[in-house]
């Protein structure tokens, strides 16, 4: 079932029964058949918990989706509507349940609030008359769902826009809310440190809870020793570099959803025997990437560069195994190779699907392009994308306006490309001089239309785009302190979290290595920089639940990721986990799984031209 | 000692003597012949209806509430409606169930707490039989309505009325009937006759008791055990036939010889046995009938219920200590406790608002886990505001005093306090109650000086009320938001001109916030968009809502080279950029004596590998090889492999003894085709390392 999410350090799979639960008594309180209408946007995350089947043993005979008009026909008892708390969907449900054919035998409504009831929405639906329609009003808990064995998500893709461009700091709440249901399951985390606006706001208001229910404490040893809180606002540059590992690429090209990937089909092709290969498929591939596939659990986190070496060793081990199957002779070591056919098929099946995605990653990455010289040359636009977001980060030149970003502009590249371009050279510059910033303004304006100036704004509001203010740019010293660029990254073997960028390191995992090791009183001026306040609280403990810790025990933190997280930045955290003389291991929690593209297309703002 | 069994009487094989715990202290005149009687489960209180000794239209029933052990706890007379029924809710509140369908509620002393309607059907049709249930829901109730109809409410503290569908054929009252509890859903099962019939909220269906006994013509008795698991059945022969209440199983049948119904039929467990057996009251005798196989075992009453039994009573001292030796929580029980004396205390009319907030804090002081809201709420309720707002202050959940506060008008307050709770939504939901109770003016104030609801407000405004947005913007001088918002309201003009009013209105906003470049790029989109106009007009181009770069990759595509000129000027657009549009155009028409031309006509501020890169998307690597000479030497190697010209690449990389070109020429190369160049390169390459 859910077997990967309990292999790591912490059972994740506990928050994951605790949600199966919930929605199984939700289920069971609106007796009889039942056709759930969804708010599109929860399927996803919705997957994470329980598939159909479970919605089936509980009389779920039909799934349809949230849309305005008349609710499809369907003979059951009661309809429930699954839904966030928003208006535009209460009025969805209001016209809905309004047009409801009366003569037809009655069906029952229900709503059930996903993450939360709202008091507001609840208004909205007696405003339009239909509030006494509803027989079950309710709400599922559902801050954070367990993605895989060590990674937590809200799946809220808006979260980051809220919080520092709209000022609404609902996700927060929720966040706080997600770490209440954190610490019951797995007792109070007795250290919290934090950097950033947000984390500040999240931490108060964990304490006010906490001060809240009083008296209701839980009686559960801690698992986490400590609790990380990071705005992402503190490190706005990584998310901007192309992540270089496995799963980052995969999900920089292709865009990993909910766990799961949608690929070109051509690779996919299933090779018959006399067909020759004809019927290429048409439908994109779909595939679930999670630890529990083995392989994928081995090399999502390396560098991509190591990846090719990784699945040739796996193809060798695996052909052996089969080959084994003519050493054996007697009945008994046949039964043997029989029984392991299943596994040994299903690793043979997991390593042709990531040698066809390392191949299609490949045409792309690829500076080795084979003589076939066209079509255009996408692997050189990756090369050179890349050379200049190193320039960049190395702080090459970033003062001046940058010949390449000039001439995607002029070649209509993609925006978001442009924009992350033109963003990370302004956060390594610690803002662009007036000159050079209005420069790329006007280039983009003229370029992909006026309406982007909506867009720009809400770029300089979040600071990923901004005037220099002062002469002096801290970025250098925070670089050089930190050691965010290291020059001879390894990316076979590493030996620091650099890989992950072949020379980056993320700056947000550099502040959470330093924490464990030597502290972050060794890095006050640097802390002083970044935006935002850092701050360490203690919530103390029963006495009798203070943690014994054997010798040689590692440490348990739980790194929390407001605004977004990226694949690469989740691969250094492994990494240090896995590292030995590292004594900490890492959950990762998230508002949202994201990648530089995801993100800036949250920031943006374009209006439908109607002209 | 021979005297020990003498009060022992003897019940078939068993025995039973019968001892007086204690004496009832009541003392009842008439015994309870003319009386409504109703006690509730575990040595609850005892409430009786007296009907009035003389009938005359002025005479009115006596309600009466005794403890278990008789003692009077209230007694009053019944000013109200005929009541036809009374029962026990699970947390000590008498249920009086009048004619009409009304439901009146009393706590245990007698004090009236609200009431509610069993539904239009009930008021018409008149109760004929109401029954009062049990349920892990919560207390519910039962009425068969003079139209021989089923009303059912699972739980009265959340009351939702369900009218059961209709029994077929049913005539007159069913013989008897009872409510059971099966698969989360309350139920009817009725008998009329020898027909039994279950009721649920969809369908009425016929069932048959397994193995009931052919004599029998009319089920004339029925009742269900405590836990809804077993079900008896009395019938007109006289048998007592006892089984599952699902009717799926036979556990036994008991012949009584007695014909005429009991007074009285109830499940009971006999002392000392686990086994369950039904007992029967007729005047004279008892009999008790059963023996099922099946041992059941289960604590009905917890500590919990105990404990609120106490607390009903207000008994609270003595609850305390119960919690403290059970070492129940603290939250589960002292607190618990404590609260419900705190509401009990602030209904002390006699004492001041100073002297009882002071005596509740510290009482409540050490406890954990209190809702003061609930207390305050209570102390709202006896219309004691100050109070009440005296005792939110203790309050640890700000998020909890939201709604009594805006119960009570204290608006300003519950703004504050939601906003402190972090909880967006309860700041929402008082923002909207403030915008309904104050006037605008005032509402943008309060506003101004709470940012975290002013921003949630804006972002409320963004999706619903498009003008008022405007107004926030402007109360605050927000020139920068407001040239946004004209921009984007722009956008939703299909007619140009009103298009270019508002964009305009945007230039005069973004000029007062200072943003030059804001008020320059919406004046040259207002430019660029009459320009579109005019060219549409005269040329017939589709041009309106393209970018620039797109206007002028049209015009230069379809050969109007002198508006194009004329954009380029105006727009100051970069060399760079217009000479990428320029060559891209000509060779997308594949007119490659203009290109070569353009090339010759300055010096190109893109360089020439552009020009060969343009060509060769174009699939024409003769004309690209033309510009090779031209490209500078840094992009030379680049240059030569876009044409696919391995030698060439190969030359320059060696020449400039570049290890990184060296490669990458190596890399295009075929081992089994390019040998010697491969060789070459290779050779080239280990020197160059060595430098």
């Amino acid at each position: 079932m859910a077997a990967h999410l309990c292999y790591g350090r912490v059972n994740l799979n506990i928050l994951r029964e605790a949600a199966r639960k919930d929605l199984r008594e939700f289920l069971d309180k609106c007796a009889g058949s039942k056709a759930i209408v969804w708010d599109e946007y929860l399927t996803g995350p919705f997957g994470l918990i329980a598939q159909y089947s479970l919605l089936k043993e509980h009389e779920v005979e039909k799934m349809f989706t949230l849309k305005a008009g008349r609710l499809p026909p369907a003979d059951v008892k009661n309809i429930i509507f699954f839904v966030r708390p928003r208006l535009e969907l209460m009025d969805i449900i209001a016209e809905n349940v309004m047009s409801e054919d009366k003569m037809q035998s009655p069906r029952e409504f229900n709503i059930l609030f996903v993450p939360r009831r709202s008091m507001l929405c609840e208004q909205r639906l007696k405003e339009q008359g239909v509030l006494g329609s509803f027989t079950n009003i309710d709400e599922y808990i559902l801050d954070l769902i367990p993605y895989d064995g060590d990674l937590l998500s809200m799946e809220c893709e808006s979260a980051f826009r809220e919080c520092y461009l709209e000022n609404d700091q609902t996700s927060l709440y929720h966040t706080a809310k997600g770490l209440m249901t954190i610490q019951a399951l797995y007792g109070t985390i007795p250290q919290i440190f934090g950097k950033g606006e947000c984390a500040r706001h999240v931490a108060n208001m964990m304490l006010r809870m906490k001060r809240e229910f009083a008296g209701s404490q839980t009686q559960i040893l801690p698992v986490f020793d400590t609790l990380l809180l990071l705005d992402r606002n503190v490190d706005l540059l990584t998310p901007l570099a192309t992540q270089l590992t496995y799963e980052g690429l995969i999900d920089e090209i292709y865009g990993i959803t909910n766990g799961y990937v949608k690929l070109p089909p051509e690779k996919f092709a299933q090779k018959k025997q006399g067909e020759g290969g004809k019927d290429l498929p048409t439908e994109p591939k779909k595939l679930q990437l999670n630890s529990a596939e083995e392989l994928y659990a081995e090399i999502r986190d390396k560098n991509f560069n190591a990846v090719g070496a990784a699945l040739s060793k796996k193809a060798k081990i695996i052909s052996a195994a089969f080959e084994e199957r003519h050493n054996a002779k007697t009945v008994g070591e046949i039964k043997q190779f029989v029984s392991q056919l299943p596994h040994m098929q299903a690793a043979r099946s997991s390593l042709a699907n990531h040698t066809s995605i390392a191949e299609l990653i490949k045409d792309i990455t690829s500076n080795v392009l084979p003589t076939r010289l066209l079509p255009p040359l996408a692997s050189e636009t990756f090369f050179d994308n890349l050379t200049v977001e190193q320039e960049f980060m190395t702080g090459v030149d970033t003062d001046k306006v940058n010949t390449y970003i000039e001439d995607c502009i002029a070649q209509k590249d993609p925006l978001i490309k442009i924009l992350r371009l033109v963003c990370m050279q302004s956060v390594c510059n610690n803002g662009l001089k007036q000159k050079v910033l209005d420069y790329y303004k006007r280039e983009i304006l003229q370029t992909y239309g006026y309406e982007y100036i909506l867009t720009l704004n809400n770029l300089e509001k979040t600071g990923l785009l901004k005037p220099q203010t002062t002469t002096r740019n801290n970025y250098p010293t925070i670089r050089k302190t930190l050691k965010l660029w290291m020059e001879d990254a390894n990316e076979q073997n590493p030996n620091d979290i650099s890989y992950v960028y072949s020379g980056y390191a993320p700056l947000s995992v550099r502040l959470t290595q330093v924490l464990a090791r030597p502290g972050w009183r060794s890095i006050e001026e640097v802390l002083k920089m970044l935006p935002g306040p850092h701050f360490e609280e203690r919530q103390p403990l029963p006495t009798g639940l203070h943690k014994k810790r054997q010798q040689g025990e590692n440490r348990t933190t739980l790194v929390f990721f407001l605004g977004g997280v990226t694949y690469a930045e989740i691969a250094a955290l492994r990494f240090l986990s896995q590292m030995e003389e590292g004594g900490t291991e890492y959950i990762i929690a998230t508002t949202k799984l994201i990648n530089g593209t995801s993100w800036i297309k949250s920031l943006m703002d374009k209006p439908e031209v109607n002209i | 000692m021979a005297f020990v069994t003498a009060t022992w009487n003897p019940l078939g094989e068993a025995f039973y003597r019968k001892t007086e715990v204690y004496e009832m202290g009541w003392r009842l005149s008439s015994g309870l012949r003319d009386c409504l009687v109703a006690a509730a489960p575990y040595g609850g209180p005892i409430a009786l209806l007296k009907e009035p000794q003389r009938r005359s239209p002025s005479a009115r029933p006596q309600l009466e509430i005794y403890s278990s052990s008789g003692c009077s706890m209230a007694s009053f007379v019944w000013k109200s409606g005929v009541v036809k029924h009374l029962g026990w809710t699970v947390s000590d509140d008498l249920l009086c169930i009048q004619e009409d369908g009304t439901v009146l509620i009393y706590d245990l002393f007698g004090n009236f707490k609200r009431h509610f309607s069993m539904g239009n059907e009930v008021v018409q049709n008149q109760v004929l039989e109401a029954k009062v249930f049990h349920s892990p829901y919560g207390t519910g109730i039962a009425i068969i309505t003079g139209a021989f109809r089923f009303t059912l409410a699972t739980n009265i503290d959340d009351l939702k009325l369900r009218r059961l569908p209709e029994v077929p054929g049913l005539q007159g009252p069913p013989t008897c009937w009872a409510v059971l509890t099966q698969d989360r859903q309350s139920k009817v099962l009725l008998a009329s006759g020898l027909d039994l019939f279950i009721l649920d909220n969809t369908a009425c269906s016929a069932v048959t008791p397994p193995g009931l006994s052919p004599q029998v013509c009319s089920i004339v008795q029925m009742c269900v055990s405590f836990s809804y698991k077993y079900l008896a059945l009395f019938t007109d022969s006289g048998h007592v036939w006892m089984g599952s209440a699902n009717l799926k199983e036979k556990l036994s049948e008991v012949e009584t010889k007695v014909k005429t119904p009991p007074k009285q039929m109830v499940w009971c467990r006999r002392p000392k046995s686990h086994q369950p057996s039904v007992v029967m009251m007729w005047e004279r005798h008892l009999l008790v009938a059963g023996e099922c196989k099946e041992t059941i075992q289960y604590k009905q009453m917890t500590c919990q219920v105990l404990i609120d039994r106490l607390v009903y009573r207000k008994l609270y001292p003595l609850a305390i200590e119960i919690c403290r030796y059970l070492k129940t929580p603290e939250y589960q029980g002292v607190s618990r406790v404590l609260k419900h004396w705190a509401c009990c205390k602030v209904q002390q009319k006699e004492e001041s608002d100073e002297a009882i907030a002071r005596a509740v804090s510290v009482k409540l002081a050490e406890a954990a886990g209190i809702s003061y809201s609930e207390i305050a709420s209570k102390a709202y309720e006896c219309g004691r505001t100050e109070l009440a707002i005296k005792l939110l202050e203790f309050e640890p959940r700000s998020g909890e005093q939201v709604p009594l506060l805006l119960k009570m008008k204290r608006s300003q307050l519950a703004l504050s306090k939601a906003i402190e709770s972090g909880d967006t939504d309860l700041v929402y939901t008082v923002v909207t109650y403030l915008k309904n109770e104050m006037n605008r003016g005032d509402f943008f104030m309060t506003l101004r000086n709470q940012p975290v609801a002013l921003s949630l407000y804006r972002q409320f405004c963004k999706h619903q009320e498009q003008d008022t947005i405007k107004d926030l913007f402007n109360q605050d001088d927000d020139h920068q938001e407001l040239g946004s918002f004209y921009v984007k309201a722009s956008y939703k003009e299909k007619r140009l001109e009103a298009r270019l009013s508002l964009l305009q209105s945007a230039v005069d906003e973004y000029n007062k916030a200072k943003n030059e470049f804001a008020a320059k790029a919406t004046d040259e989109e207002m430019r660029l968009l009459r320009f579109q106009r005019r060219l549409e007009e005269e040329k017939g181009e589709q041009l309106l809502g393209l970018s620039l770069q797109d206007t002028l990759r049209v015009l230069l595509s379809v050969g109007l080279n002198k508006p194009a000129e004329q954009l380029y000027k105006d727009f100051r657009v970069p060399d760079k950029r217009y000479w990428w549009l320029k060559i891209t155009a000509l060779a997308d028409k594949e007119d490659w004596d203009e290109l070569e031309k353009f090339a010759k006509s300055k010096k190109s501020p893109i360089g020439y590998l552009p020009f060969v890169e343009v060509c060769v998307k174009k699939h024409n690597k003769s004309e690209a090889k033309k510009y090779i000479s031209r490209v500078t030497p840094e992009q030379k190697v680049k240059a030569h492999l876009a044409v696919g010209d391995l030698e060439g690449a190969a030359e320059a990389a060696i020449e400039r003894r570049s290890e990184a070109e060296i490669s990458m020429v190596l890399s295009r190369c075929l081992s089994t085709t390019d040998r010697g160049l491969v060789d070459r390169l290779n050779r080239a390459r280990s020197t160059t390392a060595k430098k």
